[in-house]
């Protein structure tokens, strides 16, 4: 029997993968535990490796083809002895191979091809009351907030039940606004596949693709980091009530003690084991900050408010093509040194794609610094569930009025970016006034 | 020093199943009591009154005895020997608490609790500790819930003497019938008392400041009540107050201000004051604390949190309803919030209340006022007791449901009744209005027959023009 390779799912949301590398061919041998392909998912590149042995017969998907579903057979491998050309045409009946050239046309065409058939039935079911949508998904809801669903027009299966066990009860009906009928697959269905980025209204690709000579351009695809970052960003600005709050920041005391403590560094031939960064010490302090204030250290769910217990502090990590954020965890309870060495082995590596998902999943909260280009003063988006995000500006020297005097200091400005639904303008106010009492007073995080 | 997850104060309703839910969940929990294990409830509340209510319908039903082709001796009453019933199953109720809270391991703290800090509760020693309990001491937690109750709330000019001037207390263990009896306010407390000693044979006035008895009730069920109390022999002056009181030796002389400002003048051998309870929240440090009190009870969110972290309150002590099953949910809603589990806040809409007078109301939800004051279109349905098979049978053709619908959505938005075995059957109505039924799913329930119940059917079948039996 020819073994069938899948596309293996290398995170628990994974949906589609792009086939980046072969690093086998047909005839190949094969061991278990041999690195056989290389995967891109929306934000790693991960290795597949082989399972059983054989030898390589076929390669159903050719390098470089994205959006390839999780337990599509890629490969096919011919068992010891078996014929590798009757493997290889034993497959050919079960999966279709698809070639580099048809790549584009598959990822657009793809998704939104298979949607509406999955939503058909829907909409020719009784009643459309969705309770029975004929793919065995029940939608678990209350006779009251059934009715009331359906005179608002509301489709039930785009709610979020906040009931015992996910039941969709009235309250959770009452603020909901209706859901066009002929919209796109709801959100349920449509959030996995999530292939396409989701669209501003109004400007589909062909109408922006008209506005320009076709000669002017060139049209790169997207890679899965930036579908996922169009439509996680998207998500959030438009279902995150955003507001901002803005600090100034002494951080002269801040950088003499980081003196001090990289001075101090003990050296293993000749190099320091650290050095520590302003914005290590920046994601110590809004750690701690975080701890002093727990309220504000929570995510929102409809059902309640999550309050974390470890500050896991992301941060965001430029890369070509993107970025990511890697998190640190319990950055509360760590040295500067021990994240200073984490940060910086965790940028690295997320430059090479060679994150593994749980390294840049989850996480409570997330700090970005634009400082090192030089910008004063910017608001970032929340990366949700987070309910807040730090924006770090440029340590500068300022002109600032201490005791009726002029004087120069260095400051940097910080602006926090909170989630309205959990954290409120005076809360995040806290937050920052923490945090600010850290900064200035950098030698509070050392004990 | 012990350490516990979760101390309480008071174990009362709201006390025991929050102690309980929490061993539960696996959490160390310690209960702090300084009068009546289990609270007021089973020891001077409800189940006592209940025990003595029996009584007062057994004699009613013996008396009544040849409506229902039955020869009985001319009855007499007992007064010691119904109080030792009612005392007895008191007793028996509290030790139950007793030993449901040992067999959860809840560890059992005699003595007067006060919270020194967030974390710490000192309690102070007094006599009376049950056996196997633990002594006074300081104490560490790393939540604290005050569960502490009500007591009666004292008019001025009212005080309760124990002798002429009752609280619920001396009502629940009267040495003998008094002759002449005046009940001041007409609420769960009052209209029960007033109930049990006019159905003995008191002669019964009822003063209520109010404009029905029983104000917290719909006032169709309210006066409906009242037409009933009054057939039974019962004075009730409403939209009245006790304008001063004289103490005689063995009487007292009430002076009753009435609606049109004329006065009368009531003669009575005991008063029975039954204006409300106000929550126990002093002596427990919390003004020292900062926990914020309002109106006499402990300020909380639908969890229990006070506005400080780490104290919670619950039950009577947290505000109205002051209701056991209202404290009992809190409690678990409460331990569960702290265990991490996310329960949903109590809707107080939800919560039913009975008043187990002689007819018995039960409700649950808006009254009509109410729910045409929040803006409803309403439909409503009533369906008479006289309609109902059973209900003539028992020989109690005197009752009514009300059933309250959003005209818009077909919410049940309330359910009012009175009548026999009213309290029994509320439940129903509180089952539907939990899961979100419309009046679709109420009709099309099969209610058994021959039962009461049968008037809740009718009553929503009523309230769309679809009842059957009238």
């Amino acid at each position: 029997m020819p073994i069938k390779i899948l596309m293996p799912a290398l995170s628990p949301t994974m949906e589609t993968g792009n086939l980046t590398k072969w690093n086998v061919k047909v005839g190949d041998a094969v061991k278990s535990g041999m690195v056989l392909a290389e995967i891109e998912t929306d934000k790693a590149t991960m290795e597949v490796e082989a399972v059983d042995e054989g030898v390589v017969a076929k390669l159903v998907v050719a390098e470089g083809t994205a959006d390839v579903p999780v337990n599509a057979v890629i490969a096919v491998l011919a068992e010891e002895g078996e014929d590798v050309a009757a493997a290889a045409a034993a497959a050919d009946g079960a999966a279709p191979a698809t070639s580099k050239a048809e790549a584009p046309e598959v990822e657009e065409k793809a998704q939104p091809a298979e949607a509406p058939k999955a939503e058909a039935p829907k909409q020719e079911a009784p009643k459309a009351e969705s309770s029975r949508s004929g793919e065995g998904d029940r939608v678990f809801a209350s006779p009251l907030a059934r009715r009331v669903a359906k005179e608002k027009g509301l489709d039930l299966k785009s709610v979020k039940g906040s009931g015992p066990k996910g039941r969709i009860i009235l309250r959770d009906v009452e603020g909901a606004e209706a859901t066009p009928k002929a919209a796109a697959p709801a959100p349920l269905a449509s959030a996995p596949a999530a292939a396409p980025a989701p669209k501003p209204a109004g400007a589909s690709d062909e109408v922006t693709l008209k506005l320009f000579d076709p000669e002017s351009y060139e049209l790169i695809p997207h890679d899965g980091m930036r579908k996922t970052i169009a439509r996680r960003l998207t998500e959030s600005k438009q279902t995150v009530p955003h507001f901002y709050v803005t600090v100034d920041v002494e951080i002269d005391a801040l950088l003499a003690l980081r003196k001090d403590i990289n001075d101090a560094a003990p050296t293993i031939d000749g190099k320091p084991t650290y050095k520590v960064s302003v914005n290590d010490m920046v994601i110590k302090a809004y750690a701690l900050a975080l701890k002093a204030v727990p309220d504000a250290h929570v995510s929102w769910t409809d059902g309640g408010m999550l309050k974390h217990r470890h500050a896991d502090v992301g941060v965001a990590v430029s890369i070509p093509g993107g970025l990511i954020t890697p998190i640190v965890r319990k950055a509360d309870e760590k040295s500067l040194s021990t994240i200073s060495n984490e940060v910086k082995d965790l940028a690295k590596r997320a430059k090479d794609r060679k994150l593994k998902p749980e390294e840049y999943q989850g996480g409570t909260t997330s700090v970005s610094n634009l400082g090192m280009f030089g910008v004063k003063d910017f608001a970032a988006v929340i990366n949700p569930p987070h309910a807040t995000i730090l924006a770090v500006g440029a340590g500068e020297q300022r002109a600032v009025v201490k005791n009726g005097q002029l004087a120069v200091a260095t400051v940097m400005s910080v602006t926090l970016s909170t989630d309205h639904r959990a954290v409120d303008g005076a809360l995040g106010a806290e937050l920052l006034k923490a945090f600010k009492g850290f900064i200035e007073k950098p030698m509070s995080m050392l004990v | 020093m012990s350490q516990y997850d979760i101390l309480i104060i008071g174990s009362g309703p709201g006390g025991y199943v929050a102690a309980i839910r929490a061993a539960q969940l696996g959490l160390k929990v310690g209960v702090v009591e300084r009068a009546h294990v289990g609270g007021i409830c089973p020891n001077w509340g409800c189940i006592p009154a209940k025990a003595l209510l029996r009584s007062a319908e057994i004699f009613h039903y013996i008396e009544h005895a040849a409506d229902y082709g039955i020869k009985a001796e001319k009855p007499g009453v007992d007064i010691p020997a119904i109080v030792k019933r009612s005392r007895g199953i008191a007793q028996q109720m509290s030790q139950g608490v007793g030993f449901l809270l040992k067999k959860n391991k809840v560890d059992l703290i005699w003595g007067e609790a006060t919270i020194a800090a967030p974390g710490k509760v000192k309690v102070k020693a007094i006599d009376g500790a049950p056996k196997g309990w633990l002594p006074a001491g300081d104490f560490e937690a790393k939540h604290i819930i005050v569960a502490t109750g009500a007591r009666p709330r004292v008019l001025p000019g009212l005080e309760p003497d124990k002798k002429l001037v009752w609280t619920y207390f001396e009502s629940m263990v009267p040495e003998a019938l008094p002759k002449r009896l005046l009940v001041v306010g007409s609420g769960a407390i009052g209209i029960e008392f007033a109930s049990f000693y006019r159905a003995l044979g008191s002669e019964v006035t009822v003063v209520e400041v109010m404009s029905q008895v029983m104000p917290v009730e719909d006032h169709e069920i309210a006066d409906l009540a009242k037409k009933r109390f009054e057939k039974a022999g019962m004075k009730i002056l409403l939209e009245a107050k006790v304008a001063s009181l004289k103490k005689g030796a063995n009487e007292v002389t009430a002076t009753v201000e009435l609606k049109d400002g004329s006065k009368q003048e009531i003669v009575a051998d005991r008063v029975i004051s039954a204006v409300g309870v106000v929550g126990n929240v002093e002596n427990l440090g919390l003004e020292g604390l900062g926990v914020k009190i309002e109106r006499g009870t402990i300020v909380t969110d639908g969890l229990g949190r006070t506005n400080v972290p780490g104290i919670y309150a619950i039950g009577d002590v947290a505000g109205p309803p002051m209701l056991a099953h209202k404290a009992e949910h809190e409690g678990t809603l409460c331990v569960e919030a702290i265990a991490g589990l996310h329960p949903h806040p109590m809707d107080k809409l939800q919560i039913p209340g009975c008043t187990y007078c002689h007819p018995q109301v039960a409700s649950v939800g808006l009254t009509e006022k109410k729910a045409k004051e929040a803006g409803y279109e309403l439909k409503i349905g009533r369906f008479p007791f006289i309609g109902n098979g059973k209900a003539v049978a028992l020989g109690e053709p005197e009752g009514l449901v009300k059933t309250i619908f959003d005209a818009k959505t077909g919410r049940l938005l309330g359910a009012h009744l009175v009548g026999a075995e009213v309290t029994e059957m509320i439940q129903g109505f509180v089952v539907a209005m939990q899961l979100e039924t419309t009046e679709e799913e109420l009709m099309h329930t099969v209610f058994p027959h021959p039962t009461v119940s049968e008037t809740m059917h009718e009553s929503v079948l009523a309230a769309y023009g679809r009842a059957i039996h009238i």
